[in-house]
């Protein structure tokens, strides 16, 4: 006798099957709203009969079965009634009804392949595409991404029902984009479950609590692409870089949450499984030729921090020689702002002085805290005192984060103690 | 949240691997297992242990440091795999750990451990905590 389930494990259940569950239904109903209120359907219908008969061998079958028993008897009645309105009549059931057992046939996988290229379709904007995915493959609520993206439940369920408004208006069809579409709409979707991450990872305001939470939900997403994109390089690379860089979440804050740079973290802090799960990611993104695109680059640089046992071990001149690569793949004022950094550490501060000459007239970095940040730290390690304290007093006043700001203050001072003990004089 | 999800040993599983078709079996059904895990993005790893006879125990009290070499005793509280799962809430650890195909050819047990998060240690330094603490202390002490 099956023991009796509690409503709290069928909706466990429910929850664990919602995204495949609405993918198949997607591809047969061909509309995400639509396949949606026919899984909750099919789950109310769990709810009222697994707790007498308990869960069935296969739950994730017997939701869609249940389902698409409701998606057909729509159909129907929905004839039925254009057929009395038209009255034609003459159609054989077999021409309209969608075929139900070849839907049924179809690679799951696939299904959920299509339905993350849906979620995050070019036709919608970034942070749809966004709340879009985490709706339908993460199962987050609305309240949840809400609360995630520091904006209120009802913009968020606004945000959704017009982008769903929006496939289907827009005519988009529910399959796995191949040829020359295929790249491109797969960028939107590492765009897409970056965007997720990064929200999380650079959380400088807002509950705390759920905001990691989107690092999480977009690597397992990752996780979930690489499974079922075996031979994408930069599904991989995107991979990597999450992992790597999630690594060092317990080691880069202060316990009076002040940001710890990272020569400075413990070390003995980061996640190492997670550093080892990125560097294999990595290997596989090169072992499949996407050695120079976008994420694999940012990743060996991450890997070259997480491969150095103590920070002077860190291998600065492939940084250097990988920003140089990088620089040219995907060029901006930061890229270049971080290869100058990272010249410097390899080859001296006067190189990083001479990189930082190139780029300091971009507009993007004319009020930006970390570009004479940096200068500063040249200037500093160059022994030209006066000019370094100039740059942290202006890093100081363009930062908006006060703990950013100490920082820097504490730099100036650092440059006052040097040069006082350098003339010799006594204060 | 991670998961450490422990497979607790059996006679069988301290006898070591065993060679018949029935073990050979339970490795494909783990096997498959272990690709759904993957396929949902929640399995961050995992590994089979060797019997407690290829095992050591090192006991610890004030400076000394001894050895014990296994087998152990107590098979039941022994662990003979592991994995670790990031999964949403314990609801849905347990509802995967109930997916798993039987671990050993007899009765067994799987247990579900949260880890500690870094929210955990955050709580931990607040004054309610300390208080706590204090609290605690000083009714031991009575």
């Amino acid at each position: 006798m099956a023991a009796r389930e509690t409503h709290e494990a069928i909706e466990t259940v429910f929850r664990i099957e919602r995204a495949r569950l609405i993918a198949g239904l997607v591809r047969l109903v061909r509309d995400v709203s639509l396949a949606e209120d026919l899984a909750q359907d099919a789950l109310l219908a769990a709810l009222s009969e697994w707790p007498g008969t308990g869960l069935p061998d296969r739950p994730g079958a017997w939701l869609m079965a249940t389902a698409k028993r409701r998606a057909i008897d729509r159909f129907r009645r929905d004839r039925m009634i254009a057929e009395k309105h038209a009255e034609i009549g003459r159609d054989s059931e077999a021409e309209t009804l969608p075929d139900v057992e070849a839907a049924m046939d179809d690679d799951i996988g696939d299904e959920l392949l299509s339905l993350i290229f849906t979620a995050c379709h070019p036709v919608l904007s970034r942070d749809a595409r966004a709340a879009l995915t985490l709706r339908l493959i993460g199962g987050l609520t609305t309240e949840e991404i809400g609360r995630a993206f520091l904006t209120g439940e009802a913009t968020i369920a606004q945000r959704i029902t017009r982008s769903k408004k929006t496939l289907a208006e827009r005519g988009v069809t529910y399959e796995v984009p191949r040829g020359a579409e295929r790249q491109e709409r797969l960028s939107s979707v590492l765009e897409v479950i970056y965007l997720i991450f990064n929200e999380g990872y650079a959380a400088t305001a807002g509950d705390e609590l759920i905001r990691p939470a989107l690092c999480t939900e977009a690597l397992r997403l990752g996780r979930i692409l690489a499974n079922l994109l075996p031979d994408e390089a930069e599904v991989f690379g995107l991979l990597a870089l999450m992992e790597l860089q999630s690594s060092r979440f317990a080691a880069r804050q202060g316990a009076d949450g002040m940001p710890i740079p990272l020569p400075e973290q413990n070390r003995g802090r980061w996640d190492h499984l997670a550093i080892r799960r990125g560097l294999d990611a990595l290997a596989r993104a090169q072992t499949l030729g996407g050695a120079n695109a976008p994420y694999a680059l940012q990743a060996a640089l991450a890997a070259c921090h997480a491969k150095a046992r103590t920070a002077s071990e860190t291998d600065w001149k492939t940084i250097a020689a990988l920003y140089g690569v990088l620089s040219e793949v995907m060029p901006s004022p930061i890229v270049g702002l971080n290869r100058a950094i990272a010249h410097s550490m390899a080859f001296g501060p006067e190189q990083g002085l001479r990189l930082l000459a190139e780029i300091e007239h971009e507009p993007a970095l004319r009020e930006y805290a970390p570009l004479p940040a940096a200068r500063g730290d040249f200037l500093y390690r160059a022994g030209r005192l006066d000019e370094a304290r100039l740059q942290f007093e202006r890093a100081a006043a363009l930062t908006h984060n006060e703990k950013e700001k100490a920082f820097f203050l504490k730099r100036i001072a650092a440059c006052d103690h040097q040069s006082g003990e350098a003339s010799g004089s006594n204060p | 949240m991670k998961v450490m999800v422990l497979v607790k040993a059996t006679e069988d599983s301290e006898a070591g691997l065993d060679p018949s078709p029935e073990f050979a079996q339970l490795l494909e059904k783990m096997g498959k297992f272990n690709e759904e895990l993957v396929a949902a993005g929640i399995m961050l790893g995992g590994d089979g242990l060797k019997p407690s006879k290829d095992g050591k125990r090192v006991a610890f009290d004030g400076k000394s440091r001894s050895v014990i070499d296994g087998p152990f005793a107590e098979t039941r509280e022994l662990v003979a795999g592991y994995w670790l799962w990031e999964v949403k809430d314990m609801a849905e650890a347990v509802e995967w750990v109930k997916r798993c195909p039987n671990p050993m050819p007899g009765p067994s047990e799987i247990e579900i451990r949260p880890l500690y998060e870094l929210s955990d240690f955050e709580e931990m330094g607040t004054p309610e905590a300390l208080k706590r603490h204090e609290d605690l202390r000083k009714s031991l002490e009575r």
